[in-house]
């Protein structure tokens, strides 16, 4: 997408009917106005027009300093040539008088060398006496110290009137000494260093300044692929994903992060509306059973023996729903993670060992041989309550679907750690589940077709995951050749 | 026996009162947390029947008071609140049971017994008896007349936790709390397969059967008339 494309997108809602209304009066100005009013908005314009003030502030100060440190050394540099100048004249003054000074001065003002040199003798009236000047310059006070004036110099024939500068000695007598020097090449150069420094000046800000707006454009529209981005998730498009450039910037970091966002979201919202569905449908049934059996206990004949069976019966129907609520609660209480509060250091093998002692008559009484093995001392940290659910759940699994064909069936607990992970196992030898739904019955309601005549809520393993979740730990589900085996794994605590 | 209910919805609060009056019990009702602890602290209970969520004063709170104020009366909360935190909040806060929304009328009841009968502060024993079976605390022997019985720790740990509870019902969920220390009910039923056996190791060849089945409701450990 282009740059425009960006300042056409509206910005909010507010407005936007009306700007729209107007838009469609003035199509081209109107987009064009509410492009920039938008710009003017903008986190990025205000970041390029900061960047752009300190940018030209700097440029300024550079191009000031330059300018500066040239000029004055230009300026040194007459200054310079003058003190020697004087310094020699007055030399000779000192030791031959005035007729002296007049010789050397003569000497000196023969010719045009070139150096662009004056020099002027005059009498106390200001009469010239001997130099390279017409006459005493207009204007130039008559008092020891510098002066500057104009002198006008023959240039290819023509006369041109130069800047100078010099100094005034009046000499015992009264006598008047002007050394001076012709500085209009100074002036030039200074006039082109300002020349140079002023366009250098303006390409730079000018380069600034575009350099400020692209950034800031480029910026604006990333940030605006975001925002279209979350608008459209907001409508209802869960799907919708920020395009990512591929350059690792800060903004494809962004963008990635949001995306994971977005996909944990959509993920959640997706479990949740099967869970809703689920929990509707599978509660549906046994409501439906406990409202027939009410109003079979409502139509029967007083005093007869049948209604308080099928007030028992709604009961019993009424205490199963409750415990699929019940169980539905723990996997949340799980899954929210609040009890991680509760963890504290656990016996994995004595947890495992009463869970079996819970269920051992049970066992025996299906035909079932439950053996624990544990190495001593595996411990984790966690919550016991929902540990013990979990284990009790996977139990009741086993001795529940767990019967092989020839009885009497064996149900192992087998508590081990390797290295720093402690692992519970639970084999059983049954018809185990095929490899294509081990995933599938972790989930909520999932209850597999031979399953399904048995009593149970189908929820159970969900209980189990996300308790193994909530301790940082695994679960997952292996063959046990024949016969299923469900592999626990939490980090173990070093000790 | 006179019972305090502090509970603010209307429909629970009537079929509380009607049943517990039913079951012989004097009830008053309350129907917020002030009012409640008004009547809490002039009253004289046997013990409070409290809801955790209350209008003007929350239950917790109301116990908090009440407690502060030097009053032991037994305190029951119901609540709609089961995790195990909030199950540790409630007795923290000076709870004495906790018994999560919704409840079986008689799971209330059996609960209500066992803790009035805690107020009576047991003398500290080392036997318990019923009838003719003597449980010795110390030595963890089981004797029934002359027989001694050979039980497993938890087989023991269960009748000691029924003897303590002898003439009353103790419901499955009781027993899991207290004998397991589970705060959720297994799939299976497995505290019944545990009884069986237990009666069979305490009542098989005697005359008269001690561990009875109250159905709809849990067992009762009680001597013959």
């Amino acid at each position: 997408m282009s740059g425009t494309d960006t300042l056409r997108q509206p910005l909010g809602l507010s407005g936007r009917d009306e700007a729209a209304a107007k838009a469609r009066r003035w199509p081209a100005g109107r987009e064009l106005w509410r492009g920039a009013r938008r710009l003017l908005k903008t986190h990025a314009l205000r970041l390029a027009v900061l960047y752009f003030a300190v940018f030209a502030a700097s440029v300024f100060g550079v191009l000031l300093f330059v300018y500066w440190t040239s000029a004055d050394f230009v300026e040194r540099q007459t200054e310079a040539t003058l003190d020697a100048e004087i310094t020699g004249l007055a030399e000779q003054y000192a030791q031959r008088g005035l007729s002296g000074l007049i010789q050397i001065v003569a000497a000196r003002s023969a010719g045009d060398r070139g150096d662009g040199m004056f020099y002027l003798v005059t009498t106390p009236s200001g009469t010239p006496i001997v130099g390279n000047i017409a006459g005493w310059p207009a204007g130039a006070k008559v008092k020891s110290g510098p002066v500057s004036f104009t002198v006008e110099v023959p240039v290819k024939g023509n006369v041109e009137i130069h800047p100078a500068r010099g100094m005034l000695i009046v000499i015992p007598d009264n006598y008047r000494l002007l050394v001076g020097r012709d500085i209009s090449d100074a002036a030039t150069f200074r006039h082109r260093i300002k020349t140079t420094l002023l366009w250098s000046g303006l390409v730079a800000l000018g380069a600034g300044l575009i350099g400020g707006s692209v950034m800031s454009r480029n910026l604006l529209r990333r940030v605006e692929q975001v925002n279209r981005t979350a608008e459209r998730v907001v409508a209802g498009n869960l799907s919708d994903r920020v395009p990512l450039r591929g350059t690792r910037d800060e903004f494809d970091q962004l963008a990635a992060n949001l995306n994971g966002m977005l996909d944990q979201i959509e993920r959640l919202m997706t479990a949740m509306r099967e869970v809703t569905d689920n929990v509707a449908h599978d509660l549906k049934t046994p409501l439906a059973r406990l409202r027939a059996r009410l109003e079979l206990a409502l139509l029967s004949p007083p005093n007869a023996a049948a209604p308080g069976e099928a007030i028992r019966a709604a009961i019993d129907e009424a205490d199963r729903l409750l415990a699929t609520f019940n169980a539905l609660l723990s996997i949340t209480e799980a899954e929210s993670g609040a009890s991680r509060n509760r963890a504290e250091p656990l016996d994995l093998g004595e947890l495992a060992r009463a869970a079996a002692e819970l269920y051992e008559p049970v066992a025996e009484e299906n035909g079932f041989a439950l053996y624990v093995r544990s190495t001593p001392g595996v411990m984790i940290r966690g919550d016991r309550h929902l540990l013990s659910q979990a284990v009790a759940n996977l139990l009741d699994n086993a001795l529940k679907y767990g019967g092989g064909s020839d009885r009497p069936s064996e149900v192992v607990l087998a508590v081990t750690q390797h290295d720093d992970r402690a692992t519970l196992e639970i084999s059983d030898r049954g018809p185990g589940i095929p490899a294509a739904d081990r995933d599938s019955v972790f989930d909520r309601f999932v209850r597999l077709e031979p399953s399904r005549s048995t009593p149970g809520n189908g929820l159970g393993l969900s209980l189990v995951r996300a308790v193994a979740r909530l301790h940082d730990g695994t679960v997952a589900l292996a063959d046990n050749g024949p016969g299923l085996t469900v592999h626990l794994e939490f980090p173990a605590l070093a000790g | 026996m006179k019972l305090l209910v502090v509970e603010d919805d209307r429909e629970t609060a009537a079929y509380l009162v009607k049943g517990l009056g039913e079951s012989g019990y004097t009830v008053d009702h309350s129907g917020d947390g002030r009012n409640g602890l008004f009547l809490a602290t002039s009253g004289d209970y046997d013990a409070i029947i409290l809801d955790r969520m209350l209008p003007g004063m929350d239950g917790l709170a109301l116990l908090g008071a009440l407690r502060a104020a030097e009053i032991r009366t037994p305190a029951l909360i119901l609540s709609a609140l089961g995790s195990v935190d909030d199950r540790v909040k409630g007795l923290r806060a000076g709870g004495d049971d906790y018994l999560v929304k919704p409840f079986a009328f008689s799971e209330l009841l059996a609960r209500l017994e066992a803790l009035m009968r805690r107020g009576a502060a047991a003398p500290a024993t080392t036997k318990l008896r019923v009838a003719d079976l003597e449980l010795d605390l110390l030595t963890r022997s089981v004797k029934r007349g002359p027989k001694s019985i050979e039980l497993l720790p938890r087989e023991f740990r269960l009748l000691e936790c029924l003897m303590r509870h002898a003439g009353h019902v103790v419901t499955r969920t009781m027993l899991l709390e207290n004998v397991w220390d589970y705060h959720f009910d297994p799939q299976t039923n497995v505290i019944d397969v545990h009884m069986s056996r237990l009666r069979h190791k305490i009542d098989r060849n005697f005359e008269h059967a001690l561990l009875h089945t109250v159905r709809g409701a849990g067992y009762c450990l009680r001597a013959p008339e």
